[in-house]
């Protein structure tokens, strides 16, 4: 069952894992842009994640510890942010591209001595027989614990936005914080606990990428999938579904892109690097078009002062 | 009547760095009492509720809500303890709809299905249709005011507090939101009114507390008094109506036909065939509820937004596909309603300012320089003229109260000599004195032979100044009629009536 020498079914399990630490980062940026603040360090705060789960879980040897490792030093590198922004009131988009400055640089000093350590693996969640069925074996029973749990954060944070008090406080929050702060919601406070969600999330998503998918430390190790989180946020219209959608057309160009140069297609390999990111942005664009009211939140990106 | 006490406030102060917005205040309502808060923008009528409310600390002073001591600490407590506000602004969100709104301001709110169903039931008890699945950036102003109102009713209040909910009705919305008003009042729940509408005061209230800088100057009875005697407490002083010299009208100097634009602005209103013609000395007032298209016709008059260049005429000369550059070259200049950000770059200071409208036609430039000592000599021309107090010219915008920088906006266009004054909001957050002494000069003007357009929700202020009246709603201009002869039933008819709102029907 390949095609041109790709297999549908590898290709899809594959996708699934490579569109992890993407959709990790972008379901948590997505929490903090619905608040109301647009934190444009998605990427330093995963490569410090990567960093921080590495050592954690080379340390401990536990990976499931260095997944939590991981999303601890991305919040708490999301909360300089926090701190900067709804403390003294910073701009937002300057902190969030100076964070991202500073965590590749603190990441390339920390990693120092850590280039060509094995971390210990991410085992599969299922026994192997149920991973050798046909077809569903791999996609549904062959990851790690950490694709189910990104797919089932998707399910939760969709659930939490629409359904629950706590998410119609963010939504409320990032539509006026005006209103909000008249009802005597903490605007700051909220906005704060969301960043700091945002930082675990990408840091979790980091930790994927230096545990799992590369799996060892190099600098600059998540290579500017923070960004591509970022604008599968946008175009994914802030919503969890949509975002999943994004991150897996990511993945799966890129791997599909990688099979297809080991086969020796005919396209130039500069085109097939660039097609991943030319495809998702193309199809969240046409997703995303069309509506006038696209959802973003009325008070993204704006600081909020209770001054009266 | 004596009702038993429901809410005695006593001493309260609040100092805000630079200015005391409350010194003593002191007053008390009663169960079922209709109870005024009155005072110019400024007073400190806002504080003060918000203290009752639990958004701000007081200083110092004392609360007792039925006897027992009354600090809340956050508005959740005063919700709790059945304290409601239905605000002016600023609490309604957008992008959500009327469930969930209704649930952001409630304690405990039920889930959503259950909620929806007693948003119905209620608004149908108190004649205020509502559909809860509703987004409100669709809804109009006065379905937002039920929004607001509904949250607080279904929390069974004891005190509602109203922060000037008329300025976004018309007549006959008003007159229904009374009747729901009076009928809360029989059932025994207290209201707090705040407003600087008199008329309105005297036909609802029973009692009114009025301020003046932050202190109690009077307590009366509204029905007692006249709508003058108050308002001079109000302000302190005794009040001056400007005096209107009519200028020979002549040939129109403004044309504008069949104009129609979408809305850039997100949850906008459409302009569809606005026609209007203004001639040299006549003032048209253009009245409407907040959203009706008020921004959009702005920009469509600034240049702003552009239409076929037919479609507005500037002394015959068709200006409809020039920016706002060009219609400013042409003779029309306009003033929009937002200070801080549309009118007004606010960390600029009071010169730059000046120059960034008035630079074309003041001859602000030279060889592409901008001139800054006759820049500086024309924002100072503006201080003095209209009274405005700054330390000086080179503060920021920002800096100075809404009031002194409505005046020196005002006096920068009005100054440049234009033949077409277009302004929309003249006097929004302005003080009664200072409001009198702009719509003197928007007269003046007029009289000079300029032709203005004043786009305004103060009606007042409207019938005041304006030769001819005219109504948008929902982006559609009513024929403009002699204001002379208006009665106020009229005028609500041409704002759209009550926007399909019923009477209370339950007794």
């Amino acid at each position: 069952m390949d095609w041109g020498g790709i297999n549908p079914v590898i290709l899809i399990a594959t996708l699934m894992a490579s569109a992890v630490p993407i959709l990790l980062a972008a379901l948590g940026e997505t929490v903090v842009e619905r608040a109301g603040v647009l934190n444009l360090g998605v990427e330093g705060m995963m490569v410090i994640g990567a960093l921080g789960g590495f050592i954690v879980a080379v340390q401990t040897g536990s990976p499931v510890v260095g997944f939590i490792g991981g999303a601890v030093c991305g919040a708490a590198l999301s909360l300089i942010f926090a701190l900067l922004t709804q403390v003294f009131l910073a701009n937002q988009v300057a902190t969030g591209l100076a964070l991202t400055l500073f965590g590749l640089g603190v990441s390339s000093l920390g990693g120092q001595g850590y280039n060509g350590v094995k971390p210990p693996p991410t085992g599969k969640l299922f026994p192997q027989a149920l991973a050798d069925l046909p077809v569903v074996g791999p996609i549904v029973f062959g990851h790690d614990w950490v694709v189910y749990f990104s797919i089932a954060m998707t399910a939760v944070l969709w659930w939490v936005l629409k359904a629950t008090r706590v998410g119609l406080i963010i939504r409320a929050v990032g539509e006026s914080h005006e209103a909000a702060h008249a009802l005597g919601y903490k605007v700051n406070r909220i906005r704060l606990m969301c960043i700091a969600f945002g930082g675990a999330m990408a840091g979790m998503g980091g930790a994927y990428v230096s545990l799992a998918r590369v799996p060892q430390w190099v600098d600059g190790i998540t290579a500017g999938a923070g960004w591509i989180a970022l604008a599968i946020v946008v175009f994914a219209s802030w919503k969890p579904w949509r975002v999943l959608i994004g991150a897996y057309l990511f993945g799966g160009i890129t791997v599909l892109q990688l099979n297809l140069q080991v086969a020796g297609s005919g396209i130039p390999v500069e085109y097939l690097s660039m097609a991943p990111y030319l495809i998702t942005i193309l199809v969240l664009v046409i997703i995303s078009a069309g509506r006038k009211a696209n959802g973003a939140p009325a008070s993204l990106g704006q600081n909020f002062h209770a001054s009266r | 009547m004596t009702r038993p006490e429901l809410l005695r406030v006593e001493g309260i102060t609040k100092a805000y760095p630079g200015v005391v917005a409350n010194s003593d205040v002191s007053f008390s309502i009663g169960e079922g009492e209709i109870h005024a808060l009155l005072g110019e923008n400024g007073a400190g009528k806002s504080t003060m509720v918000k203290m009752i409310y639990g958004l701000v600390r007081p200083d110092s002073g004392t609360m007792t809500l039925r006897g027992a001591p009354y600090q809340p600490a956050k508005p959740a407590e005063a919700r709790r303890s059945g304290v409601a506000m239905v605000f002016q602004h600023f609490s309604l969100f957008e992008a959500l709809n009327v469930a969930e709104n209704v649930a952001l301001g409630m304690e405990n709110p039920p889930a959503m299905r259950e909620l929806a169903a007693r948003i119905r039931a209620v608004s149908e008890e108190y004649g205020l249709p509502l559909d809860p699945s509703r987004m409100v950036g669709d809804l109009s102003a006065g379905e937002r005011q039920r929004v607001e109102i509904i949250r607080c009713l279904l929390q069974d209040p004891k005190l509602l507090i109203m922060d000037e909910p008329t300025s976004v009705l018309t007549p006959q919305e008003v007159e229904i939101l009374f009747r729901t008003l009076r009928q809360l009042a029989r059932e025994g729940t207290a209201i707090l009114y705040i407003s600087h509408k008199l008329e309105e005061i005297r036909s609802l209230c029973d009692e009114a507390t009025i301020l003046r800088r932050g202190k109690v100057v009077a307590t009366c009875t509204p029905r007692d008094r006249t709508a003058r005697e108050m308002a001079e407490l109000m302000v302190g002083q005794a009040l001056k109506t400007p005096e209107r010299r009519m200028g020979a009208k002549s040939e129109v100097a403004l044309g504008v036909s069949d104009l129609s634009l979408e809305s850039p602005i997100p949850f906008g209103t459409s302009l569809k065939g606005v026609s209007f013609t203004v001639a040299k000395g006549e003032v048209l007032g253009i009245a409407g509820v907040a959203g009706n298209g008020q921004d959009e016709l702005l920009l469509a008059l600034s240049g702003e937004l552009k239409a076929a260049p037919d479609r507005v005429r500037v002394a015959g000369q068709p200006v409809g596909d020039c920016g706002p550059v060009e219609r400013r070259r042409a003779g029309l200049v306009a003033a929009p309603e937002d200070r801080y950000g549309h009118a007004a770059a606010p960390d600029m200071s009071l010169v730059e300012n000046a120059f960034l409208t008035a630079g074309v036609r003041k001859g602000l430039t030279r060889n592409g320089f901008v001139d800054w000592a006759g820049t500086r000599k024309f924002a100072e021309e503006i201080i003095a003229a209209y009274d405005v107090r700054t330390p000086g010219p080179d503060v920021a915008a920002r800096a100075l109260s809404g009031g002194n920088l409505q005046k020196f906006l005002m006096g920068r266009e009005l100054m440049q000599g234009a033949q077409v004054i277009v302004i929309n909001q003249p006097t929004w957050g302005v003080d009664a004195a200072a409001a009198a002494s702009i719509r003197q000069s928007i007269l003046d003007r007029a009289g000079e032979g300029a032709a203005v357009v004043v786009i305004s929700q103060d009606l007042d202020e409207l019938l005041e100044v304006a030769d001819s009246f005219a109504v948008l709603n929902e982006g559609r201009l009513t024929k403009p009629r002699p204001t002379e002869g208006l009665t106020m039933d009229e005028i609500g008819l041409m704002m759209g009536g009550a926007h399909g709102m019923e009477v209370a029907h339950h007794v």
